[in-house]
């Protein structure tokens, strides 16, 4: 794929990212091509530019977290990777945003296959309510899987990959509507992963969720780093800085910078991103 | 504002709320009261020979030796004021003619009066009204009866100035010098013996079906007409709701036409019952034909119509109050719009729906102007399931109307017609007492 040459940064981003990734991280980089790419992406909200002309590239098996402030459209760029936009009647979008190559918009694009291979995370952990088994067995089902025997084994296997299992496997058939915020939310990972998407999206996975169970989800997406590509919008610096391979900066609508974690944090581009991430405005 | 005048708004305001609800409390008593205590007469009484007879005669029910002993046992008293009646009419016969004339006159009405009380003499011709044919068969009846026998009654008229007053004169007076005077403390005395009255159950007040419209039996087909409507109402209405109910809140684009239809549908659930009654002989009956006249069908349909708006408000609002997350959720999965709403949205909503579900059938149960023109008889047996299309029924709305201001004689049986209140009170009250269950019941699996 070469969308990454169409875009003006790409190629040096690519060089520093190198520079600071640890050595272990560097084999997936090196391997990383574009996963999803928006080129003069806009969202409208009616009249509303909600994202303004983004151009980007999201790499394959990566963990991109994008950061600003509350307003600036990081949610709304987020939410239309899956067009999860659609429920709201009176949005659109011009430019192109391609997943996999193919335009996400496009007049041909099935949003129910998309969706599949495009799974996402609330800000609110939001459980079925129904038993834990039956909220993982969702997807599968969805999607023609019938067997016992072989929901079981997908059951068992998200739940692993979320870490959850342990804490859960003695009340498969439990209401989920039970378990504490944090499990709920790692229910949620894994009843996302559990229709094998290629992408997780993560819509402020945390901010509703205590330290503890922050650390919890954050340990997880470690876990599931070089697995997914991974794309995390978050309030909280340090956690973007933790757990993520590069980080994007919006403001009101702009994509202001793209760039590897460690160089966004340490040694910004734009004066304004440096003033965000030292906490001069917010 | 001081603290002081906010406490004492604060304290003020909850006495009013509370004065409100004891007052409330209170008018509840005031209507329930007596249409438990009452309706509670139609089933446990205290019940004479004549009930058993009836019972015996019309619902082949009771012990034939028991009984046979009980009559004997009455008739040996019954023969005696029978012996008194033929002694008086020989005296009758050796009167001068003007004196004969006078108290023939009294004395048909004192015959009249034993008639009511013991049933029809030995000898007479069997009556053709079921009615005529037993005494009284409830005790306190029996009692009034008892009090026509034993004085006249007139009116005052004496000062034209206020309403006549009734008052009483004894007819034992009356008969003065004669023989018939003994009769009536012998009857007096003798009540118990006459009529032997005992503490009844009288199940068969739910289960049977009523003789001579209504005098005696039980209100069966009017509990098995009402049940058919109801039912019926919500097989047609319950579906049609909440898919239209879905339709207003998952599919239908936001504009004039749909917030027309959804104004029509407000104004439907206000429209009054009667004007359904109307349109549903109009419609189903003399336009669509769904019957060749009344038909527990019509009835149905009409009543279903008239909850249609009722069910589609409370599923519409059951939809709504479903969380998005939740749609959210299913729809990131990749699942489609239709399977989102049936395998998601409609099981959280279920509570909701099921509860404005219940509701309705407890108002189609209860309703009686749409079912007098398309679906209600004042008498009639039990009808099968088959008839359902082509035959009306009974049903215990309409019948407690019927009973309470077309029926002849509605005043000799008060008791069955509080029983048919209690009844359908009793219905109303299990179905939303169901709905309150299965609503729990729900949102306790839903919530874990």
């Amino acid at each position: 794929m070469d969308a990454r040459e169409s875009s003006g940064s790409a190629p040096a981003q690519k060089a520093t990212r190198d520079m600071y990734l640890p050595p272990e991280r560097k084999k997936i980089a090196d391997g990383g091509t574009a996963h999803i790419s928006a080129k003069e992406f806009s969202v409208y909200y009616g009249e509303f530019e909600a994202v303004k002309r983004v151009s980007a590239d999201i790499l394959s098996k990566y963990v991109t977290a994008i950061i600003g402030p509350s307003g600036c459209g990081k949610s709304t760029f987020l939410r239309s990777i899956n067009r999860m936009n659609d429920l709201i009647p009176s949005c659109h979008t011009t430019g192109a945003l391609l997943f996999d190559g193919q335009d996400v918009y496009g007049k041909f694009t099935d949003e129910v296959l998309l969706r599949k291979k495009v799974g996402m995370v609330f800000q609110k952990p939001n459980p079925f309510p129904k038993s834990i088994f039956d909220n993982i067995a969702y997807g599968p089902r969805l999607h023609g899987v019938n067997d016992k025997k072989k929901l079981m084994e997908i059951v068992e296997r998200s739940l692993k990959k979320a870490a959850i299992w342990d804490e859960v496997c003695d009340r498969l058939d439990k209401n989920a509507l039970g378990l504490s915020g944090g499990q709920q939310q790692r229910l949620c990972v894994a009843r996302t992963l559990a229709v094998e998407p290629e992408v997780l999206l993560l819509d402020e996975p945390t901010s509703a969720l205590d330290p503890k169970a922050t650390a919890k989800i954050e340990d997880l997406i470690q876990e599931l780093r070089g697995s997914y590509t991974i794309m995390i919008v978050t309030h909280n610096m340090q956690q973007a800085s933790r757990v993520s391979d590069s980080t994007m900066f919006f403001y009101e609508g702009v994509l202001v910078e793209h760039a590897s974690t460690a160089q966004l944090f340490t040694n910004p581009k734009d004066p304004m991103t440096e003033d965000y991430i030292t906490g001069r405005f917010s | 504002m001081n603290i002081g005048t906010r406490k004492i708004l604060d304290r003020s305001f909850t006495a009013v709320g509370i004065g409100s609800i004891v007052v409330m409390a209170v008018a509840l008593m005031i209507v329930v009261v007596p249409i438990i205590t009452n309706g509670i007469g139609a089933v446990f009484f205290t019940g004479t020979v004549e009930h058993r007879k009836m019972l015996f005669s019309e619902f082949k029910r009771g012990d034939s030796e028991n009984l046979s002993s009980e009559v004997a046992s009455s008739d040996r008293y019954r023969a005696k004021v029978y012996g008194m009646l033929t002694g008086f009419e020989a005296e009758l016969e050796t009167m001068a003619p003007e004196k004969k004339a006078e108290y023939k006159a009294k004395y048909s009405e004192v015959k009249a009066a034993l008639q009511a009380l013991l049933g029809p003499f030995p000898g007479d011709p069997a009556p053709m009204l079921t009615r005529f044919k037993y005494g009284q068969t409830r005790w306190e009846k029996a009692e009034e009866k008892l009090h026509d026998l034993l004085y006249e009654s007139k009116w005052d008229n004496s000062n034209p100035d206020v309403m006549a007053k009734e008052y009483f004169v004894s007819r034992a007076i009356g008969f003065q010098g004669t023989s018939l005077v003994k009769l009536f403390p012998y009857v007096k005395d003798n009540m118990e013996k006459l009529l032997l009255p005992e503490f009844t159950f009288y199940w068969g007040f739910i289960t049977d079906s009523s003789v001579d419209s209504h005098f005696f039996g039980g209100i069966w087909p009017e509990i098995q007409g009402t049940f058919f409507l109801a039912v019926g109402a919500m097989l047609f209405a319950f579906p049609l709701g909440v898919v239209a109910a879905v339709y207003f809140t998952e599919y239908a684009r936001p504009g004039f036409l749909n917030s027309m239809l959804r104004s029509a549908n407000s104004t439907l659930a206000g429209v009054p019952s009667i004007v359904f009654g109307m349109f549903g002989l109009a419609f189903f009956i003399n336009t669509l034909k769904v019957s060749e006249s009344k038909s527990v069908i019509a009835g149905a349909l009409t009543l279903a119509i008239m909850i249609l708006p009722t069910i589609i408000r409370a599923a519409e609002e059951a939809i709504l109050a479903v969380p998005k997350t939740y749609r959210e959720a299913s729809l990131s999965l990749g699942s489609t719009k239709w399977n989102t709403i049936a395998t998601v949205i409609l099981p959280a909503a279920l509570p909701g729906i099921i509860t404005g579900g219940i509701i309705s059938l407890g108002r189609a149960a209860g309703e009686t102007a749409p079912i007098i023109f398309t679906a209600a008889v004042s008498v009639g047996s039990a009808i099968g399931l088959a008839d359902v299309f082509s035959s009306p029924t009974p049903a215990l709305s309409w019948n407690i109307y019927n009973l309470a201001s077309e029926h002849e004689a509605a005043a000799q049986i008060r008791h069955v017609q509080y029983g048919m209140v209690l009844a359908l009170v009793s219905i109303v009250l299990m179905l939303n007492l169901s709905a309150i269950v299965l609503r729990a019941r729900i949102s306790k699996k839903l919530k874990g």
